[in-house]
């Protein structure tokens, strides 16, 4: 088997996705003859020429709009907006048009769509380069929204999301496009190649949406967390010495609530982490939904590790980004009780 | 079968293709006269569509425009000059931290300089600027200090923003310099925003927005015109065309459109063209144009044709998408070469000045940065407190974020 970084995984998907449907379609801004700022999309518009892969101007809502217009039309656009903090021009189309197509038309019209971008901190990208806004897409029905963690993940369900009836938000964690980051930035990085879940097969297959995975097994504790914090929850893990399970959302809507039920039925204690910040974010809806469904077999109160409710900022990025000892504080609190 | 097919636009070369500007036409300088304050939109025409140029190949300026700005002060030249290659100076000293991993980003504007550098000096002190990212010129031009627009470069707690912003979003009020968003033309339309509050509160100040080629694509730019046309207010809609977009060709934002300042006259709003690399050009349009807003005449907007001779930023490598010896073969030259061989020509400067002026700008801009090190780098960082996260979020801090702050541990 290949080993990729999530990039290469990306790529992969878009070029099996490409090859076996006439009706796919990739663009985005830079995507084309350069192949994206973070080189996803390198190579594609070669193979498969620029009426497959194309260059467009800097307008998201535009990006969006065309690629719903296409969708409705049975074609099935996976489009690139540069970063997640660049979609806000384009939000009006994925959370007025996208998002309620198919139910507005009485499926006379649908979308299967894939919005593919960037989110997340960590690489001192400041306020635009660095946020996380999952949960504004997660509150709008009619949206699906997916983030992987792992370039093998990245794969199949980017493929699972083109091959998806609607529209799909996909979330690319960059701090681990290259290899998983374990919230130590002084540390060593790690390149995926050392990493089993490195991967990939060259091939089609899917990683389905909505099922969430346990990366590590546990009975003392459950934590809740996607994307980069997968890794900082494990290095948490560590050093806290607590048996906790790991379980990486993947994604976040539909959510897969049965897994999550089960290990905190399991463990009566839950964690959540993310990156987003704390008011109104996605750990709210885990947290309401874990004790409603799980409140007798709570042994403790849920607690999230999130980041500030202030705009992420430049200098202070260590300071903002949920770290390794916030999260560890946050473990051995749950577990005090 | 259909008919109909798409199409997609092409820069003239790409990499390992031989440069080809063939497409640029290049009016001789001074052919187009100056137009009425009042101009209007539907006399613009040649103005949007040709090219206003004021020195010819020798550095002698000619023309009508020529005349409109007189004879310009040597010492306001030689002003320019300098400040021109104080941005080299920094551009390089700053380009060089990055790579060493001082700082964690940052983008030159050469080529660009004379752009921003002339028009700044046309402005007056309460006028605000709404720039891009790639307008620090500005800063310099209007004699703002180095030491904190270094400490914004460096995050440290020379940083008047406190580390809050990526390095070149640099907020400077008093220096009329709006705080920069990364979210493309998202202020084109601020600046227009700001200028009918000029109108309204009758504070006799103008606003002058700032745009890239690749942003005028952004729906702001369009709201921007709209409203402008419609309100009337004092603001100049500068647009930066320099051919790029990151990887992206000029073409691409403009589709079949002759010109961007053409593209402002749909809208109704007169708009003229002119070539950016012509100090003496972008002072007297400029002068026209913020002359014309301030007098009431209303919008105006300009397309300033230029090239990006350096990368997008410290993460772009422009070798994969365009021929690397395209900035030597920009048809409408470097603006600094310009001047100077200008300057030279008037016996008001001289190689030797030229070389010496370069070397003491490199040795001031190298002194300032080496104390600004001093107070933090990103490989030795030293940044403002990490309360600076919460302080300003709101005017008032809500008890939230007061909880927050203290679970930080402050
Ligand atoms: C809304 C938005 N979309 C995308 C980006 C990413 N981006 C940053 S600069 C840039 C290119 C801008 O080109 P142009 O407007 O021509 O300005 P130039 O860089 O040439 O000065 C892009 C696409 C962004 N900052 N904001
Ligand atoms: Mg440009």
């Amino acid at each position: 088997m290949a080993r990729m970084t999530m990039i290469e995984a990306l790529r992969s998907a878009m070029d099996v996705k490409l090859s076996d449907d006439p009706g796919v379609i990739v663009f985005g801004e830079d995507v084309g003859y350069f192949g994206g700022v973070f080189r996803c999309t390198a190579g594609l518009q070669a193979k498969y020429g620029e009426e497959r892969v194309f260059d467009t101007p800097i307008n998201e809502s535009a990006i969006v709009g065309l690629a719903i217009g296409m969708a409705a039309h049975g074609m099935r656009p996976c489009v690139e907006i540069q970063f997640a903090d660049y979609v806000y021009p384009a939000y009006d189309q994925i959370t007025q048009e996208a998002a309620r197509l198919r139910h507005r038309s009485n499926q006379q019209f649908t979308c299967p769509m894939v919005v593919r971008m960037p989110t997340g901190g960590g690489i001192f990208g400041g306020q635009t380069h660095s946020q996380s806004p999952e949960a504004l897409f997660t509150h709008v029905a009619g949206l699906k929204v997916v983030i992987p963690s792992t370039p093998y993940d990245a794969k199949g369900l980017l493929i699972a999301a083109i091959e998806d009836p609607d529209p799909v938000i996909f979330l690319e964690p960059k701090r681990i496009y290259n290899g998983p980051f374990y919230g130590d930035h002084a540390g060593k990085s790690v390149p995926w190649s050392a990493h089993p879940a490195g991967e990939v097969p060259e091939d089609h297959y899917i990683v389905p949406l909505g099922r969430a995975a346990i990366r590590r097994e546990g009975a003392d504790l459950t934590i809740l967390a996607y994307g980069t914090m997968v890794y900082v929850a494990e290095r948490a893990v560590e050093q806290a010495g607590i048996d906790a399970e790991i379980i990486d959302l993947r994604t976040l809507l539909p959510l897969d609530l049965a897994t999550i039920v089960a290990s905190v039925e399991k463990t009566g204690r839950c964690v959540v982490l993310h990156e987003a910040t704390r008011t109104s974010g996605f750990g709210a809806e885990l947290i309401a939904e874990v004790q409603q469904a799980c409140f007798w077999h709570l042994r403790a109160p849920l607690l999230r590790v999130t980041g500030w409710d202030a705009p992420y900022p430049h200098a202070q990025e260590w300071d903002y980004f949920p770290s390794v000892s916030r999260v560890v504080a946050a473990l051995a609190k749950v577990m005090e009780d | 079968m259909s008919d109909a097919k798409l199409t997609f636009p092409h820069p003239p070369a790409r990499p390992n293709q031989p440069v080809d500007f063939s497409n640029i036409v290049v009016p001789k300088a001074g052919l187009l006269p100056v137009p009425p304050l009042d101009l209007a939109p539907q006399d613009a025409q040649p103005f949007a569509r040709g090219l206003i140029r004021v020195m010819d190949d020798t550095g002698t300026p000619v023309g009508p425009w020529a005349e409109y700005l007189g004879e310009m002060p040597a010492d306001d030249l030689r002003k320019g000059l300098r400040d021109m290659l104080k941005m080299r100076a920094i551009d390089r000293r700053m380009q060089n931290a990055q790579r060493q991993g001082k700082t964690s980003f940052y983008m030159q504007s050469t080529g660009e300089e004379a752009i921003g550098c002339a028009f700044q000096r046309q402005l007056q002190q309460g006028d605000m600027n709404f720039p891009t990212y790639r307008q620090q010129i500005l800063l310099v031009a209007a004699d703002y200090p180095l030491e904190p627009m270094l400490g914004q470069l460096y995050s440290n707690d020379l940083d008047p923003l406190e580390g809050r912003q990526l390095p070149i979003m640099h907020s400077a009020r008093d220096y009329g310099y709006f705080s920069v968003s990364g979210n493309l033309g998202t202020q084109y339309v601020q600046a227009v925003g700001w200028a009918m509050a000029c109108a309204l509160r009758g504070d006799g100040k103008i606003a002058a927005a700032w745009i890239g080629d690749g942003a005028t694509a952004s729906n702001d730019f369009h709201s921007a015109m709209l409203s402008a046309s419609v309100y009337q207010p004092p603001v100049v809609l500068n647009i930066v065309n320099n051919q790029w977009a990151i990887s992206t060709y000029t073409g691409v934002a403009a589709g079949k459109s002759e010109t961007y300042a053409a593209r402002a006259l749909g809208y109704g709003v007169p708009a003229l063209r002119v070539d950016g690399n012509d100090f003496l050009a972008v002072s007297a349009v400029s002068r026209w144009a913020i002359e014309r807003a301030r007098k009431g005449f209303g919008p105006v907007a300009i397309e300033w044709f230029t090239y990006r001779a350096a990368a997008h930023s410290s993460s772009d490598d422009p070798s994969a998408y365009r021929p690397k010896d395209e900035a030597q073969a920009w048809p409408l030259g470097d603006p600094v070469d310009r001047l100077k061989a200008h300057l030279i020509d008037r016996g008001e400067w001289s190689e030797e000045r030229h070389v010496q002026a370069g070397a003491e700008l490199l040795d001031e801009v190298t002194q300032v940065q080496k104390q600004v090190e001093a107070h933090g780098t990103l490989v030795n960082p030293q940044p403002a407190s990490p309360t600076a996260i919460f302080n300003g979020v709101y005017a008032d801090m809500p008890e939230h974020l007061r909880r927050q702050r203290q679970e930080m541990g402050y």
